[in-house]
């Protein structure tokens, strides 16, 4: 550990990251800054595009080849954009573990789960094909799969969606790593399963002490499981503060668009749940201006002249628009509602 | 690791379900190979015997007495009911008996087996160098791929399969034991001179018969490879910390092999039937060569019986090719059931 108490595990500043699509280069994410610590969890909200997880992939260093990534991505003080995919390869599931969306299809078919779980001790430490399986066996254990020692030998099929998704928070466990990344970890998930694995990670998260970056399009997931949050549109990040602090006075039109669009237990039968006008701006070809100006309704025309700055509402709630004092004059009685 | 005894007896039962499932799995697939190969064993009886023309006859010439001829058919047993010469062939094919070459007058089980000796060893050696190319070259292109030696190793690949591989043989011929003087053009040298002398004479037959599958094994590879390339498991098994190329030996190849497999189980019936023409086209006393010349001479017993062999080596291999599929894929078992 090179990093003091007070240095943040993980330093991101002004990350960019270019991608080549098929209708050419798009500017996924621009100017995404944050900071996490030790034991701090972070989420991560926003619709699919909004370059959510290419930013998680990005922190991974999974990003395809092609991908051009500026900026700085700092763990523990070191800088990781850059770094070569062999000494990537000693971080990922060593440092920083990811957990996927999609149990079905995260695990190799062909391979026991007992080796897939023991795989990454076995390519970050130095223990034996038997001590990893052990260790393997007291993960799964651990992450609450049924008959763990007499289970460790069967095949992902022989598992259902939920299970499956506890062998893969063993997996991304196995080297006690001082980062989580989970990505729409529930969302693949029977409903009935979502809150028991949710309540996994954020155990698991207490009692290891990690850092998580939890990544969601819930806004009901991210209320429950998180200490700070970003939401993001466009590729930029649109609002961040501490939990409470945002879902209490939200400042971007956007994040006040998203809560708004929330089924709602006790709404008046009939109730048409409201919606963002408009789509979600292509990434290949993304304003230059505020990235929601199409689809926010006070929108003015110096929204489209440059990318908002981040306006501080309150200490540590940043929010990205030109217009907070607007949008959260009108905002109170959303929230309210 | 030392497990409770009850969970001893659970994991040795788990072990026998799986074998039980896997010996019922091979014992239905040999029930299919046996039907096939009945099936088989009559079409081709059928066919041979539905061919125009009295064996008897050709074999006398058309001067020949009609009481001359009369008694050879007698003495071939060309008299009797169709269905007792289907039942006495067949029971001659489980007692190794086969009858006498009506031209040789020779035991064919004799004849057959002293051309193996030269087939085997041609078919041996052209399968492992086609599966020896196409999986070097299927797996590298798919590792680079859409780069520069993806595209020039597809080309060449291109090129292999519009090759006739009689034409090829003759270049390669013409090239090497006519201008180079390297190998002889044709002709087998045995093996009691010595083993060297006998792979040298099989060397060029070998490289045409596999040039060609070589080329479309290499493109099933490439696809296969590239297919599985995109599936989860394998960003998972990156964000282990696995480089590139242990993701692809550890957990792209295994899940490649199915279609790898299926394309080699149908390339060594089409192996057999190219050596017909490239024992021809090298003058090589191999099993090829004495079906071609076999049905000249209107010698049907040979015929009929090399038919079945190969008939029975290409039922047989696929049967092998299915078993493999069952130790290969975990689920394929379970799917069976």
């Amino acid at each position: 550990m090179s990093g003091s108490i007070n240095t943040p595990l993980i330093e991101v500043r002004d990350l960019g990251i270019r991608l080549n699509t098929s209708r050419g280069p798009a500017q996924a994410v621009r100017g995404v800054s944050f900071s996490l610590k030790r034991g701090e969890t972070l989420g991560l909200v926003g619709e699919s595009g909004c370059g959510k997880s290419v930013t998680a992939l990005a922190l991974m260093g999974l990003l395809p080849d092609s991908a051009v990534v500026s900026g700085s991505i700092r763990l523990d003080g070191s800088e990781l954009v850059g770094l070569s995919d062999a000494n990537y390869g000693k971080l990922r599931g060593n440092r920083i573990s990811m957990i996927f969306q999609e149990p079905m299809t995260a695990l190799n078919p062909m391979h026991t789960i007992g080796r897939q779980v023991a795989e990454p001790l076995r390519r970050h430490t130095n223990c034996s094909a038997a001590e990893a399986r052990k260790e393997a066996i007291a993960l799964l254990d651990r992450v609450g799969l049924p008959d763990a020692a007499k289970r460790v030998d069967a095949y992902p099929h022989q598992f259902s969606g939920g299970q499956r998704q506890r062998v893969t928070i063993a997996m991304a466990l196995a080297c006690q790593p001082d980062v989580l990344i989970a990505d729409e970890p529930t969302t693949a998930l029977d409903v009935t399963i979502q809150g028991q694995i949710l309540d996994l990670i954020a155990g698991l998260v207490a009692e290891r002490g990690m850092s998580m970056i939890l990544i969601s399009h819930d806004l009901g997931v991210i209320a429950e499981n998180v200490q700070r949050m970003m939401v993001m549109y466009g590729g930029t990040v649109v609002e961040s503060g501490a939990t409470n602090a945002v879902f209490t006075r939200m400042g971007h039109p956007y994040t006040q668009g998203l809560f708004r669009a929330r089924p709602r237990l006790g709404a008046r039968k009939g109730t048409r749940l409201q919606t963002i006008a408009g789509t979600v701006p292509e990434l290949a070809d993304l304003p230059s201006g505020c990235t929601f100006a199409d689809r926010c309704a006070i929108v003015e025309d110096r929204c489209r002249m440059a990318l908002p700055a981040v306006v501080d509402v309150s200490a540590g709630h940043g929010v990205r628009c030109v217009r907070t004092d607007v949008s959260m004059a009108e905002a109170v009685g959303a929230v309210g509602a | 690791m030392r497990l409770p005894l009850h969970l001893i007896a659970n994991k040795r039962l788990a072990a026998n379900r799986g074998i039980r499932d896997l010996s019922v799995f091979i014992f239905r697939r040999f029930l299919t190979l046996i039907a096939t190969l009945l099936g088989a064993s009559l079409i081709i009886f059928l066919v041979l015997d539905a061919l125009p023309g009295n064996a008897a006859q050709m074999l006398m010439g058309a001067d020949a007495s009609p009481d001359a001829v009369r008694a050879l058919t007698i003495k071939l047993g060309l008299d009797q009911p169709l269905y007792y010469r289907y039942v006495h062939w067949i029971m001659g094919l489980l007692t190794g008996d086969l009858g006498n070459s009506y031209v040789y007058g020779t035991p064919v089980a004799g004849l057959i087996a002293e051309r193996l000796t030269l087939t085997i060893p041609l078919a041996i050696m052209s399968m492992s160098m086609t599966v020896v190319l196409a999986l070097s070259a299927g797996i590298y292109t798919a590792a680079n791929h859409n780069k520069l030696g993806d595209v020039g190793v597809m080309s060449l690949t291109q090129f292999g399969i519009a090759l006739p591989n009689f034409w090829f043989a003759i270049l390669l011929i013409l090239l090497f034991s006519v201008k180079l003087q390297w190998l002889s053009a044709g002709g087998f040298a045995g093996w009691d001179e010595s083993i060297l002398a006998g792979i040298k004479s099989l060397l060029l037959p070998a490289i045409s018969l596999s040039v060609v599958q070589a080329a479309i094994l290499a493109r099933v590879t490439r696809s296969a490879v590239l297919e599985v390339l995109r599936e989860d498991f394998v960003r998972t098994a990156r964000a282990k910390g696995l480089s590139k190329r242990d993701v692809l030996w550890r957990h792209v190849l295994r899940n490649a092999m199915i279609p790898v497999m299926t394309i080699m189980g149908l390339q060594f019936a089409n192996l057999l039937a190219g050596t017909i023409v490239i024992e021809n086209v090298f003058y090589l006393p191999g099993l090829g060569r004495l079906i071609f010349q076999s049905i000249a001479n209107r010698d049907l017993i040979v015929v009929r019986n090399c038919v079945m062999l190969l008939a029975g080596v290409v039922v047989i291999v696929n049967f092998v090719v299915d078993v493999l599929y069952a130790f290969i894929d975990p689920r394929i078992k379970v799917h069976n059931l």
